[in-house]
């Protein structure tokens, strides 16, 4: 199929982008690497009537250590974060997760910031950045805001960002050199979407994450608590349980997965 | 026959490489969505958003009422009807456009052309059609019950095919004591040829033709249906296959598209593309395989296989597909369940059923993938049932080589083989005596190990009296090819077949090189036009090497014969005294060049006697083995793989092959054909599915939700072959291009079943899910609870 017509704005500077985005009329997507975004329109499950490109915009494309955080801009592509891009733990924890999106050649279009602000349920970037933790930075007809990562994404498909507004980047933390990391992405073959998501990150504290499920990832409490008084291991059958207090609506098989994901994903963190 | 010459070693049994590559690697081949001309306009359809509905109204926008045709805009298009001569068969016609009902979720119902695609789809989008909704039926045992809606209500029920045989079980059941039942599922899949249907249509005035380029295997019979659902006369449809990428069996059939292009070219006075999109083939036009099985194999405890009784169901979806019908499935089922074995009795029923789904199409290996699954995994159940590796089993109850030739209990005259002997060396090339010792103290937790295997026989390049047998109305006959020397020595060989991978621009090549000794590089193999070539039925069911080389090295050796009297007269020797030899004719007194020859025949005929040959140097000959019955190609496959516990994950480990397609013409073409069909194997076993939910609306749309076997899923094959030439075709060369589809699904669902025996659970349903096998992995072990308590 082919995308139904539309409006392509090639937009030379954020704040002509956000202008633009204030004052359409009828639909109107901002457009990363297309590479979610490309292929709904052309099955015409999307047809917005004006696209904003941020592509030509400059500086939405850094990354920078500044002290004890980390700043990503929306821009950045996985191909760049796969290649090393981001420095330090944090960076190594980034680089493996990207390397596991689709293929090379989206890896080279898709962007960090298109696909939090895409939110699919199945993507690797809300799991594995919630995990992280950090916040978002986020763009709006009157100035700048930074919005916590945690809460961001509310559903499948749907954050809180403004309708006028535009994902410039993330602040994330620089991990320490002790902090554990461990991803693990139960899906049907390399580089499909994942069918469960496990995202671990123990540094300061722990964070736990459940992903790739109906709605947003979530963070699994109760192995927080665990991981967080030392606990280095967990089964599948405690993370079957777990999951289950955060009544994920999962059946019998979705629950498995999401176990086996999470327990390997700690079990990657500590290996 | 060749001695070789400057083209030494490029006849039978060389690794010529692929005369094709050279384009298709550089992506200078020429497609049909290559074709550009200036006026040309794009179709794009409607398609039902439902899958069972009368159709009450459609709006057409009236500012586009002139882009937008449905079928009561066409009166004169005849709906396509696959004619079927079998006793009970229920004929079903297939508009192009859906005339007051539609019957599956993505059955066109409007026609819209404009200048580009995107604008046809935008007109597309504005059709609206008022539907009165019918309820669905999209399972084929569901079909069958007496409540269920009946899809086409001309109808008393929703079989459309059935297919019975009986026998006397009495004479095998004292030794019988061992019966193993079973019930398996094969799903609803589409096959996936790298570029999908295509077509582009004009009208010449200047030839009164239609032409029309179109992404088919079967040019010929496009042709002949076009004319009759155009009403044309047949010398007014002419149909090009250009370069093809892929067929698999949906391109052997007539298109509704194709139907709809030659009537708007006609009716707008343009010339009309249409390019299938992915989401339009996984939907509408491809699907295939959907079996289910009930078996009961009757054995004795020492594994002799006595007796097999089966119930298949074949679910043909809700349209029958021209030429081949929707009866080929059940009818091929039938006459193969039993497979390469020797027993001593069989009974079998298939039924046939509509449903609410698109038109299920032959795709390589056509229905012997699921019959060789039915009956692979059952043997390997009753392996486990009396402790003897079904590798014995196996080889224990083939038909051995001494019995050849062999009417089978089903009826197949088997020609040649050692079927056991593929058997063992399948198992000594997995290592399945290693693997055995690997598998000791595999407690069930993690990743577990299994080997399975599956053999099959396959009928291959049967003729007339097969497709006769079947019902089908366009049966092959003589297969023809025609020979042309060229003036400067050259070969022209024109074939009727059409090759879309099978890489025939070579190996046709070296069959006229086997004969005439001319260097492959110089002979052009022309097909795929039926303005060129002598009509074929196309190419399908294993048929071209056999069928149109069979024919090749006729037409080569009457060329051959012709050489030698003009050469003759040329090197003033007896006829008798010349001969061809590596492109040259040669005598005693000396040698005389193709290419002299052509000079003379054609420029220079002065040279020549008055009484010369008038049949000149080109030669149309026909061709068909005797008997026309088949030639049965055989192979044992053997697989090793891991079963994640936890996940329910397979993953292949290791692949070995051992095959017999008698003489190969180029093994290396033969070991490619190998290995694609066993990946879309690996495709049928793990990955690929079309559902349905219960309103009939496809769950797998785009390549996102259909999983297709990539690099990543395809192990190193290893092959070995065996040659057992068939008595009854030229050289002894069987058919080949399917096999591999056949016993991957089997060999994989085997060493699943394999990995998986000490927890007891069993995998019957294809594909093998994560999801599937964790449900028989937790069946089994609620099971084995409940056994306890």
């Amino acid at each position: 199929m082919k995308s139904a017509k539309f409006e392509h704005r090639q937009t030379e500077s954020l704040n002509e982008a956000l202008s633009l985005l204030g004052s359409a009329d009828g639909e109107t997507r901002v457009l990363g690497g297309g590479q979610s975004l490309g292929p709904m329109m052309n099955l015409r499950l999307a047809q917005p009537d004006q696209l904003i490109d941020l592509s030509s915009v400059d500086g939405l494309d850094e990354i920078l250590v500044d002290g004890d955080h980390l700043h990503i801009g929306a821009r950045v592509t996985h191909a760049r974060i796969e290649d090393g891009g981001v420095p330090g733990v944090t960076g190594e924890y980034m680089k493996f997760v990207a390397a596991g999106i689709s293929y090379r050649s989206v890896r080279n279009r898709g962007t960090i910031g298109g696909s939090v602000a895409h939110a699919d349920p199945a993507a690797d970037w809300p799991s594995a950045l919630l995990a992280l933790g950090g916040d978002v930075l986020v763009a709006g007809q009157d100035g700048e805001r930074r919005v916590s990562l945690d809460g961001f994404q509310i559903g499948p498909f749907a954050t809180g960002l403004g309708y006028d507004e535009i994902l410039i980047g993330f602040v994330l933390p620089v991990l320490g050199r002790n902090a554990s990391t461990g991803y693990y992405k139960v899906n049907r073959k390399p580089g499909e979407f994942a069918d469960a998501i496990g995202a671990v990150v123990v540094g300061e504290n722990a964070r736990v994450i459940c992903g790739a499920t109906k709605s947003a990832p979530f963070r699994v409490s109760a192995v927080e608590e665990k991981l967080s008084s030392g606990g280095t291991e967990l089964s599948v059958g405690e993370a079957r349980e777990m999951i289950t207090a955060h009544d994920p609506g999962f059946d019998d098989y979705e629950l498995q997965i999401h176990g086996v994901a999470l327990s390997r994903a700690v079990g990657r963190a500590f290996a | 026959m060749a001695d070789g010459g400057a083209a030494e070693g490029q006849g039978i049994g060389a690794r010529v490489l692929r005369k094709e590559d050279a384009r298709h690697l550089a992506g200078r081949g020429k497609f049909t969505s290559d074709f550009r001309r200036q006026g040309q306009k794009e179709m794009a359809f409607v398609r039902s958003p439902v899958a069972h509905a009368r159709i009450k109204s459609i709006k057409k926008p009236s500012q586009f009422g002139g882009s937008i045709f449905t079928a009561t805009d066409m009166p004169d298009l005849k709906p396509m009807r696959a004619p079927s001569k079998l006793p009970g068969y229920k004929h079903s016609d297939y508009p192009a456009l859906a005339i007051d009902k539609v019957r599956f979720a993505g059955e066109p119902i409007a026609v819209c052309v404009a200048d580009t695609r995107a604008e046809a789809e935008d007109i597309a989008q504005l059709v609206e059609v008022d539907f009165e909704l019918l309820t669905p039926v999209t399972d084929m045992l569901v079909a069958k019950g007496p409540d269920a809606p009946l899809i086409h209500e001309e109808w008393d029920n929703n079989i459309v095919f059935e297919t019975f045989s009986d026998d006397d079980f009495s004479k095998i059941e004292d030794e019988a004591t061992v019966v193993i039942k079973r019930e398996y599922r094969m799903a609803r899949q589409a096959m996936n040829p790298m570029e999908g249907k295509a077509v582009f249509a004009e009208w010449d005035d200047r030839t009164d033709q239609l032409m029309m380029w179109t992404s088919t295997q079967v040019p010929h019979l496009i042709r002949t249906g076009l004319a009759e659902f155009l009403k044309l006369e047949q010398r007014q449809v002419r149909v090009i296959a250009p370069d093809v990428g892929g067929g698999f069996g949906c391109k052997a059939l007539l298109q509704p598209e194709e139907v709809l292009a030659g009537w708007l070219t006609r009716k707008l006075a343009c010339p009309i593309r249409w390019i299938e999109d992915r989401r339009e083939h996984l939907i509408t036009g491809a699907n295939c395989r959907e079996h289910h099985y009930f078996v009961s194999l009757h054995a004795t405890p020492e594994g002799r296989i006595l007796g097999l009784d089966c119930d298949v169901t074949v679910d043909a979806g809700a349209y029958s597909v021209y030429p081949f019908t929707n009866a080929l499935e059940g009818a091929m089922a039938h006459g193969n369940l039993p497979g390469p074995y020797d027993i001593k009795a069989y009974k079998c029923r298939t039924q046939t059923t509509v449903t609410n789904k698109p038109g299920l199409m032959p795709y390589r290996g056509v229905a012997r993938p699921g019959v060789c699954f039915a009956i692979e995994m059952t043997i390997d159940a009753l392996a486990r049932e009396i402790g003897i590796e079904a590798d014995v089993i196996r080889a224990k109850n083939m038909v051995s080589e001494d019995k050849m030739p062999f009417m089978s209990i089903a009826k197949k005259h088997f020609d040649s083989g050692n079927y056991a002997k593929s058997v063992a060396m399948a198992a000594e090339q997995i290592g399945l005596t290693e693997i055995r010792a690997q598998q000791v103290g595999q407690d069930g937790n993690g990743r577990l190990i299994g080997v399975g295997m599956g053999s099959y026989v396959e009928q291959t390049a049967h003729g007339t009296s097969v497709f006769s047998s079947w019902g089908v109305a366009m049966v092959p006959g003589y297969e023809q090819a025609t020979v042309r020397l060229t003036p400067d020595g050259g070969l022209e060989l024109r074939i009727g077949v059409q090759s879309h991978g099978q890489g025939m621009e070579t190996s046709m090549a070296q069959m006229a090189y086997e004969v005439l000794g001319i260097d492959p590089e110089r002979v052009t193999v022309t097909h795929g036009d039926t303005g060129l070539t002598p009509y074929s039925t196309g190419t399908y069911a294993s048929r071209s090497m056999v069928m149109a080389g069979g024919a090749t090295a006729r037409a080569c050796r009457v060329l051959a014969e012709r050489m030698e009297i003009i050469g003759a007269h040329l090197l003033q020797c007896e006829r008798s005294e010349a001969s061809v030899v590596g492109g040259r004719v040669v005598s005693g007194k000396g040698e005389v060049s193709f290419a002299e020859i052509g000079r003379v025949w054609y420029l220079n005929p002065d040279e020549l006697p008055a009484d010369v040959d008038q049949g000149g140097v080109e030669v149309t000959m026909g061709y068909r083995p005797e008997p026309d019955s088949g030639a049965f190609t055989y192979a044992s496959h053997a697989c090793k793989v891991s079963v994640d516990i936890d996940t329910g994950k397979v993953k292949v480990l290791d692949y070995a092959i051992v095959e017999d397609c008698g003489t190969m013409v180029n093994p290396m073409i033969v070991e490619g054909q190998t290995y694609g069909g066993a990946t879309q194997g690996i495709g049928t076993a793990l990955l690929e599915e079309s559902p349905y939910d219960e309103l009939g609306n496809p769950g797998a749309s785009t390549f996102a939700d259909y999983m297709m076997p990539s690099a990543t899923d395809a192990p190193l094959y290893r092959i070995d072959h065996m040659v057992s030439p068939s008595p009854f075709t030229e050289y002894g060369i069987k058919g080949m291009g399917e096999g591999g589809t056949i016993p991957t699904p089997a060999a994989i669902g085997n060493a699943i079943n394999d990995a998986l025996k000490e927890i007891g659970a069993e995998v019957k349903e294809t594909p093998f899910t994560p999801r599937r096998v964790r449900a028989a992995i937790e069946d089994a072990m609620k099971k084995s609870q409940g056994d306890r308590i």
